[in-house]
């Protein structure tokens, strides 16, 4: 269509739009209907959790990390409390390490349905749409079941969990396995033999193995490129040492991985049979025990106050590796200080690379097909006397953070 | 009453008769949407309190529009597709302009309203309804292929068949169907025909998988971005009423078939029985055409249509032309 040469007009899509599940801003400099460059501009949702958290103490900051994000909350807090074990060297019963890895597959499940209805919703395909919801309702009721709440379920502590697997929600969670083993095929062939699916998905948003390599870009993302990464296999923690998990490539079942949408969702929805699987082992092997290290707070947090040093943990969230880094002081009741690495922080560097060639259509799936989540990812903004704000730059955030160590040293 | 004062009458009482029927329908089709997809749906009157409610909102002129352009627009796409249905036979009753008009001038009315949109699109001065009316553009470069294949193979077909009447007007189809003219072959060819019609009809209203123009996840409802208040209540009625006029043109080109008749009724009876039988079989026609593919289907890219209708429904009319013209030269 584009006739004019070399002359190309902004078109922003975002930061709220429909397509998209939360704010971020993508100005499309797009010459017809084809895009020619692309500028990722994130920072309208940074809320400045980290530094809330140094007014609290570790106990505190528990609910305050599970308010990191709607959808992949135990992963933070899970990612948290192992970090929190790190430096203060608590152990954790292995029920309780079981039901952890329960909790984090059923998130996974969770999660990866509610980003395959999406992403069939970003291309107009409603019907599907209401499927994945429709199926995702029988996760949200087990978690509901064993929790209390469909969303942040404030079950995680430091040490343990708080919340046991009564016979009741075994049951629930048995039936629930089944129930997605019978239902959820349907929604997968639904969606994978459907001709304008293939059509909108194949060869959008391509990230080759290299650039995945190049940008850093994790979990299903990075999985979908043909990278074998997944930490739950690498570097196994909670009950994952137990279990056989193998990370899902495409290459193992098309015989070579894209790397495009398509790819990254057939990543995410073998990933939800396979979280089925790691949940029936977690089932069968079930350990006996205790749940909690530590079932007292005020014991507990006596406990931490005596710690000293740093603590780090990652952990295979459902978009990828998710980093917590916290400081804790002796004598020191508030946590000194805590860095958030959400997966979406690794995997937005891939977008302008995706972007490229691709079409105005093409925008927001391509957008949600590395399953952003803005409110993990915004960790630094600047905003000015004037009010205008800006997002800092690697090279600002170096000088801003040596300007203010040098600070601290002469004072 | 003079026959000029007659048909003003009978027009206006056409028009609000076919824009309650329009948005009704529109309810129909949404509750059967969502039954299909296993949600309750919205109550059937829906469309009519979205169309209320609007029309006594305020309509917002962005600066940047031209604005004459921009509140004309609605209003004129709005009048062309009332226009057509001036032009449609409604079971056994003529049409109120019989003989002033024919199919040729109902696809000129309604690519002119899509034009309207196009236009007002083009006025509001935002980059997304600028995409939107590019993309309006090429859609209507791309369906008026097949289109035209399939009127004029009809048309050509009564003409050879020498059913009495104009080849080209409406009432002549629905004297004679279309399927009594033809042997084995030239049926298969006019449902080749009739397929790749109902292929173009979710272009021409605008419904998945051809919202191309539209599409709310990618641009933001396209050349609708700007509108809002009266202006987006006339565009709303304007596409409910382009699905009534789709489906309301398919129905005397292929399923001419009256109830009436059948019954062997005559006089009010027999014009009663067809006109509500009219009615139905639009009914059922933009439940299949409309409804169900919505539900059935994501939608496409823009190159994505285009080759569609060049390529897949364009072969399909030429088939289905090639099929006709055997069964009329050899049979």
């Amino acid at each position: 269509m584009a006739i004019g040469e070399g002359k190309t007009y902004t078109i922003p899509i975002g930061p709220v739009h429909v397509g998209l599940k939360e704010p971020i801003t993508a100005w499309l400099q797009v010459d017809g209907e084809r895009i020619v460059d692309v500028r990722i501009r994130p920072g309208a949702i940074h809320r400045g959790i980290e530094y809330m958290a140094r007014e609290r103490n570790p106990i505190q900051v528990i609910y305050l990390a599970e308010r990191i994000c709607g959808i992949c909350s135990f992963a933070h807090i899970i990612s948290f409390v192992r970090a929190v074990e790190d430096a203060a060297s608590i152990p954790v019963p292995p029920r309780a390490k079981y039901i952890r890895t329960i909790l984090l597959e059923l998130e996974r499940i969770h999660s990866h349905i509610l980003w395959a209805g999406v992403a069939c919703y970003t291309f107009g395909y409603d019907s599907a749409f209401n499927l994945g919801m429709l199926l995702r309702e029988k996760v949200m009721d087990v978690l509901e079941a064993m929790t209390g709440n469909r969303v942040n379920y404030g079950v995680g502590t430091i040490g343990g969990v708080r919340r046991d697997i009564t016979p009741q929600v075994a049951g629930a969670i048995e039936e629930m396995v089944e129930y997605y083993k019978r239902e959820f095929s349907y929604f997968y062939n639904a969606v994978t033999e459907d001709p304008i699916v293939k059509a909108r998905m194949r060869n959008v948003g391509v990230l080759s193995e290299k650039d995945a390599v190049r940008y850093c870009a994790v979990g299903p993302t990075a999985r979908a490129s043909g990278l074998r990464v997944d930490l739950r296999w690498s570097s196994p923690y909670e009950a994952y040492e137990d279990l056989n998990v193998e990370p899902i490539v495409p290459q193992d079942y098309f015989g070579n991985a894209q790397g495009d949408v398509f790819d990254r969702f057939f990543v995410r929805v073998m990933e939800v049979y396979q979280s089925l699987e790691i949940i029936e082992q977690c089932m069968d092997g079930l350990p006996e025990g205790p749940i909690m290290h530590e079932p007292k707070p005020a014991k507990l947090l006596n406990l931490l106050k005596t710690a000293d040093g740093v603590g780090q943990s990652s952990i295979e969230a459902p978009r990828g590796d998710d980093t917590h880094v916290i400081k804790l002081t002796q004598a020191q009741e508030n946590v000194t200080w805590w860095k958030v690495r959400a997966p979406t922080y690794a995997n937005a560097m891939s977008w302008p690379i995706m972007f490229k060639d691709q079409e105005i259509a093409d925008a927001p799936l391509i957008i949600n097909s590395i399953d952003p989540c803005i409110s993990c990812m915004e960790r630094m903004l600047i905003v000015n006397e004037k009010g205008s704000s800006t997002v800092a730059t690697k090279e600002e955030l170096i000088r801003i953070c040596r300007d203010k160590t040098r600070r601290l040293m002469h004072r | 009453m003079s026959p000029l004062l007659t048909k003003i009458v009978s027009g206006f009482a056409l028009f609000c008769l076919v824009i309650l029927i329009a948005l009704l329908y529109e309810g129909v089709d949404r509750i059967v949407h969502a039954r299909m997809q296993r949600r309750f749906g919205p109550p059937l009157l829906q469309p009519f309190y979205d169309v209320i409610k609007l029309l006594g909102k305020e309509s917002i002129i962005p600066r940047r529009a031209v604005r004459a352009v921009f509140q004309a627009s609605p209003w004129m796409a709005m009048t062309l597709t009332l226009l057509i249905f001036l032009y449609i036979p409604i079971g056994s009753i003529p049409p109120i302009l019989a003989g002033n008009g024919d199919i040729i001038l109902i696809l000129y009315l309604l690519a002119a309203s899509a034009v309207m949109m196009v236009i007002g699109g083009f006025a509001s001065g935002s980059p997304y309804a600028n995409v939107g009316s590019q993309r309006e553009m090429v859609l209507m470069m791309s369906y008026e292929l097949p289109l035209a294949l399939v009127v004029l193979t009809l048309a050509w077909l009564v003409y050879k068949r020498g059913v009495p009447g104009a080849p080209f007007s409406l009432e002549t189809f629905v004297s004679v169907p279309v399927w009594n003219t033809v042997g084995l072959i030239g049926s298969m060819g006019i449902f080749a025909l009739l397929l790749s019609l109902l292929g173009v009809v979710p272009a021409e209203v605008g419904k998945v998988p051809m919202d191309i123009a539209e599409a709310k996840t990618e641009i933001l409802e396209g050349f609708l971005a700007e509108y809002s208040g009266r202006n987006l209540a006339l565009f709303k009625l304007t596409f409910a009423l382009r699905s009534l006029a789709m489906s309301a043109l398919l129905v005397p080109l292929f399923f001419p078939f009256s109830l009436g008749k059948l019954f062997g009724l005559n006089g009010a009876s027999f014009v009663l029985v067809d006109f509500i039988w009219f009615w139905v079989k639009v009914f059922l026609v933009q439940i299949v055409a409309i409804t169900v593919v919505r539900t059935m289907y994501g939608r496409f890219k823009i190159w994505q249509a285009s080759q569609f209708y060049w390529f897949q429904m364009g072969g399909l009319a030429l088939a289905g032309m090639v099929l006709v013209t055997l069964d009329v030269m050899f049979f």
